[in-house]
């Protein structure tokens, strides 16, 4: 047995060696085509290396695209090349990897082949591995043809479609034939098949596909409108005069987006380059002419001191021009004329016009479809937007909503929140663990912090909202300057877990990242546990009762100072925790609390102070109209916030209480 | 009683003008170019802007400790003011450059030519070559001038009439204000606002058609621009506080309702004072920025405006040069303790740098005049004085 296995060892391995060494040999009769390959004489060599071991081919192949071969000046033998010092080099056998013998600089050169015929090469590199017995070669080899369809690759891949075997393989290549058919396919029956095929199917790549092949040529100009008729034509183009484009108004290019069209001057070039019109004067080269003939400080006659108006330099110019036989200068409104006799139009680069037609007609349904989705996506970016500002605001719903102190602090609880994440996960390392020890962590430390200023300072400013708006003022910039002064200006980060990374993906147009759905789920959370404890519990009953009225609440028994206390800290420690959450999302700095206080109050009192329900209102309506208004134009968020402010301001003219106005005697004071 | 009224005014007023005027005189005594070099030009800048600050202050003071409307949002009519004076000094400036450069070439330029240079001058740092449409007036100051006293007036009107009218009143009208100077900034954060977006408005300090004058020169000639405006705003609040109106006034931030059931327009009232103060703060910024040199859209960020308050409540707000002890005091003291200049305090286990910790001083400091003493720095001198007599 033992006997018969070396045996067969080394038959195969004979075997190989044999392959191997004809296929040296080949190499060595066609070491100059290879050498001096060009894309033209390369395709006959690749077609006559088919008959060798794939295995070798490939790898000597690929070694020839990357441009790793060296050959020896004198033998032409191909091999490669390894440095052993400065001015010796090995040079090696490429299939035995064995040394051959030690060379000088001089005497080996590096084989470049251009990029056409590592192109030729690639594709028929495709031809070798997609074939392969190893699954992951073909898988790679697939891949590889993803990136770019060449017409060669057509007849390959039907042949790849009917001997695959693995399913899923199998669908790929399917996927890859069909942008095959629909790119190079010469049968237009098929195509369009194909095009029927794809209807439903609203990926990416379907959609880059049909539009390569709605691919149009440069514009071109033509005289006689008969031209036309035969041609597959895209568009047909006016040339017209245009206006400047204005700069300084923002608000109408926000809403107003312009459309490519041809200007006079473009089309005139278009059409000079084409030989239909004669060369145009500029206004500069006009000055330059004008420049060149002046004549002890006076051209024709006219002093210079009288060209600083276009129309006089035109005027003189045209004199000018009649005595010196040049081009008169003609403005914007006669070049139109000139331009009229003309016909400016794009052509499909694919010729057959029923398949462009119907290209069109399968793109504009499965964009219809697209837009579906772009919406839902629209609303989805507003809900995790309001979501955030939901939590932003979440803790001044208590404090400011129900209690009525102004806290301009809010802002650094939520950044207090941030860091104690932060903290914790300095020692814990478990992202999980640690997230689940800052949640309450950070509730226990703003509440503290919140019934220490409700003790030390709100409590002697109830009376006077205005002067708790200033002493919370000192209080945020002494805390923000505090953090600055332990953690530094440098942002912390405040890492998610793992499980919270990636993304929920539907389709290419629409996939919602895992933390933003954590930070609805939060928001809803917080929302739902708010109003239970101010709804359901004693402490929420006590606490709507001391807002409402203190003398009536004392007299039940119940004790205001302590309420008020509680509550502050209450809304502090929800503060803190919702600055855990957005800490997930956002860099942890010092300024993290002031980023979001202006636009948390906006939102209680759009919302409607003193509601609970009237934050989330609130929150929603900010976060949805703030996205609503970024879709005009996407790349514009400033503008966005800007009209979303200003339209609150308007908005609390209208209702000055807000969205959901508290009504009977809790909303009496004001 | 109208004789009374006026007397006192006239001899507050007096008493305040000659201060400032001592002041002044004072400082371009020791300043370099008028007299014996004691103090730097730097410094001579800070006072002016000072100077500036205190304006805006006593605006804000008339506004917030006399009419009871916390505005967050004044220090947006200050850096409009600045942004309107700002537009002239950069377009002249700016033209006299290109028509310098352009002096080579043979054919005299035509207007198009200018424009587009100076178009490019200005705006090629955002991606324009463009003038836009609200430059219309930049080459003329006179404009210009107008226009700083009637953009923030305007915006000041518009959003008053909207916010008192629906009767918008305490901390939300103190919000609405923050919004507004927020969606300001925002605004002009913008590349496209037509302002240079975040780049501001830069080079102030070279004053068009005074290139002859050294920087001391005109930091001696903008303080004293300074201290004439100081009093004269000093004197138009004066007189208007305390005039009948000034009562009204005062009445409207004890108690709005009941004035508003005495028959009195009370809407009007506060408007008038909302748009005369934004004008004056306005006024201030014009005079400002020349010294700061450079305008940028992060200088009215709602921080700034609370900081406005801030001085007034330090201060001691209800009294006019209550607020310009606390404007000049806070951001004297702050530049003097951020800058580096003053001496650290070593702890033995810790050392107090006044660069870090003088913000947190001053924001418990702030608490604590808010909390213990309502009348801020003039409450606390009166009462030490009452103690002594």
């Amino acid at each position: 047995m033992k006997y018969l296995l070396i045996i067969l060892f080394s038959l195969l391995s004979f075997n190989s060696a044999f392959s191997e060494e004809n296929f040296n040999n080949f190499l060595f009769k066609n070491s100059k085509l290879i050498i001096n390959s060009s894309s033209k004489t390369v395709g006959t060599f690749l077609e006559k290396i088919n008959v060798y071991d794939q295995n070798t081919v490939s790898r000597f192949l690929n070694l020839w695209k990357n441009k790793k071969l060296f050959y020896i000046k004198e033998t032409k033998k191909i091999v490669l090349i390894s440095k052993f010092d400065n001015k010796t080099y090995y040079a090696i056998d490429i299939f035995s990897n064995a040394k051959i013998g030690k060379m000088r600089k001089k005497d080996f050169k590096k084989i470049k082949p251009n990029s056409g015929v590592r192109a030729k090469i690639s594709s028929a590199l495709v031809n070798f591995q997609i074939f392969s017995n190893d699954t992951n070669k073909r898988i790679n080899s697939i891949n590889a043809l993803e990136k770019k369809i060449l017409p060669e690759h057509l007849k390959l891949l039907r042949k790849a479609f009917l001997l695959e075997e693995d399913d899923r393989l199998k669908i790929k290549i399917k996927k890859l034939l069909q942008f095959a058919i629909l790119q190079h396919g010469a049968d237009d029956n098929e195509r369009i098949n194909v095009l029927n095929e794809l209807k439903t199917n609203i990926s990416l790549e379907v959609r880059a596909v049909l539009s390569k092949l709605l691919r149009t040529s440069e514009i071109k100009v033509t005289k006689n409108i008969e031209d036309l008729n035969n041609l597959n034509i895209a568009q047909i183009i006016k040339p017209e005069v245009m206006s400047k484009k204005q700069f300084g108004e923002a608000i109408k290019s926000f809403f107003y987006k312009e459309k490519l069209k041809l200007s006079v001057i473009d089309a005139y070039k278009i059409a000079q380059k084409n030989g239909f019109l004669d060369k145009r004067v500029s206004l500069n080269e006009l000055k330059l002419i004008l420049e060149n003939n002046i004549v002890d400080n006076k051209i024709l006659g006219i002093d210079i001191k009288e060209f600083n108006k276009n129309s006089k330099r035109i005027e003189v110019y045209n004199k000018l021009a009649k005595i010196k036989n040049l081009n008169i200068y003609r403005d914007e409104t006669e070049l139109l004329n000139d331009l009229k006799q003309l016909h400016f139009y794009k052509v499909y680069i694919e010729k057959n016009k029923y398949i462009t037609n119907k290209t069109k007609q399968v793109l504009d349904s499965i964009n219809f479809k697209v837009k579906f989705y772009k919406y839902l996506d629209l609303f989805i970016d507003g809900l995790s937007l309001s979501s955030i500002y939901f939590l932003g605001a979440i803790g001044l719903a208590i404090t400011f909503g129900v209690m009525r102190v102004i806290n301009m602090a809010h802002g650094e609880f939520i950044m207090m929140g941030a860091y104690t994440g932060y903290v914790v996960q300095l020692y814990i390392t478990n992202h999980t663990l640690s997230l689940i020890i800052a949640f309450p962590l950070a509730f226990i430390i703003t509440f503290i912090a919140g019934v220490i200023m409700e003790r030390l300072v709100i409590k002697h400013l109830y009376k006077n909202p205005l002067d708790t708006l200033l002493a919370t003022f000192g209080i945020s910039i002494a805390l923000q300057q505090l953090a600055k002064n332990i953690f530094g200006t440098q942002a912390r980060p405040l890492t998610s877990p793992y499980w919270l990374d990636g993304s929920l993906i539907i389709n290419d147009d629409l996939s919602i990242s895992y933390i933003r759905i954590a930070i609805f789920v939060l928001g809803v959370l917080f929302f739902l546990i708010l109003l239970f404890v101010m709804k359901k519990t004693r402490f929420g009953l006590e606490t709507r009762s001391v807002t409402q009225n203190p003398v009536m609440a004392s007299n039940m028994g119940v004790n205001p100072e302590k309420i008020n206390m509680l509550t502050f800290g209450f809304g502090s420690g929800i503060a803190g925790v919702a600055g855990v959450a957005i800490g997930l999302f956002s860099k942890v700095t010092s300024e993290l609390g002031s980023e979001y206080i202006v636009q948390s109050f906006m939102t209680v009192v759009v919302g409607g102070v003193g509601s609970i329900w009237g934050t989330l209102a609130g929150a929603s309506l900010i976060g949805f109209l703030q996205k609503f208004i970024e879709w005009f134009n996407p790349s514009n968020t400033l503008a966005a916030q800007t009209y979303m402010i200003i339209f609150i301001i308007l908005f609390i003219q209208f209702r000055p209480k807000g969205l959901i106005a508290l009504k009977g005697r809790a909303a009496n004071d004001n | 009683m109208i004789t009374d009224i006026n007397k006192s005014v006239k001899k507050h007023s007096l008493i305040f003008l000659i201060t400032i005027f001592l002041f002044t005189l004072l400082i371009t005594f020791l300043s370099e170019p008028f007299g014996i070099n004691f103090i730097s030009t730097s410094f001579v800048k800070v006072l002016g802007k000072t100077l500036c600050l205190c304006i805006a202050a006593i605006a804000m003071d008339v506004v917030w400790g006399y009419c009871g409307i916390l505005s967050l949002g004044h220090f947006a009519f200050f850096g409009l003011g600045g942004y309107m004076i700002g537009m002239w000094l950069m377009y002249e400036r700016t033209s006299i450059i290109v028509l310098n450069s352009l002096d080579g070439s043979q054919l005299p330029f035509t207007e198009i030519e200018l424009q587009e240079a100076i178009g490019n001058q200005i705006f090629g740092v955002v991606g324009g070559t463009e003038i836009p449409l609200i430059w219309t007036f930049a080459d003329n100051l006179y404009f210009q001038i107008i226009f700083v006293i009637l953009i923030p007036g305007l915006l000041a009107f518009i959003f008053g009439w909207l916010a008192f009218r629906s009767r918008v009143t305490g901390v939300y009208l103190s919000i609405l204000t923050q919004a507004m100077t927020l969606a300001l900034s925002l605004y002009l954060f913008q590349n496209d606002s037509g302002l240079r977006g975040n780049n501001g408005l830069s080079g102030l300090q070279n004053i068009p058609h005074l290139e002859n004058l050294s920087q001391s020169t005109i930091s001696i000639l903008f303080l004293w621009l300074s201290s004439i405006g100081l009093i004269f705003s000093f004197v138009i609040f004066n007189y208007i506080i305390q005039s009948k109106f000034g009562s009204v006034i005062t009445a409207i931030r004890d108690n709005e309702t009941r004035l508003r059931f005495f028959g009195y327009n009370v809407e009007i009232y506060k408007l008038f004072i909302f748009v005369i103060t934004a004008i004056i703060t306005g006024l201030a910024g014009a005079i400002y920025y020349p010294q700061a040199g450079i305008i940028n859209p992060a200088e009215i960020a709602p921080i700034a405006s609370i900081y406005l308050a801030v001085w007034v409540a330090i201060g001691g707000r209800g009294k006019l040069y209550g607020a310009i002890l606390g404007a000049a005091s806070v951001s004297l003291l702050s530049s003097w303790f951020t800058g580096g200049n003053a001496p650290n305090i070593p702890l033995g286990f810790f050392t107090i740098e006044w660069v870090n910790w003088w913000t947190v001083f001053l924001g418990i400091g702030f608490v604590a005049i808010t909390i213990f003493s309502k009348g801020g720095l003039i409450g606390m001198l009166n009462t030490l004085l009452v103690k002594i007599k």
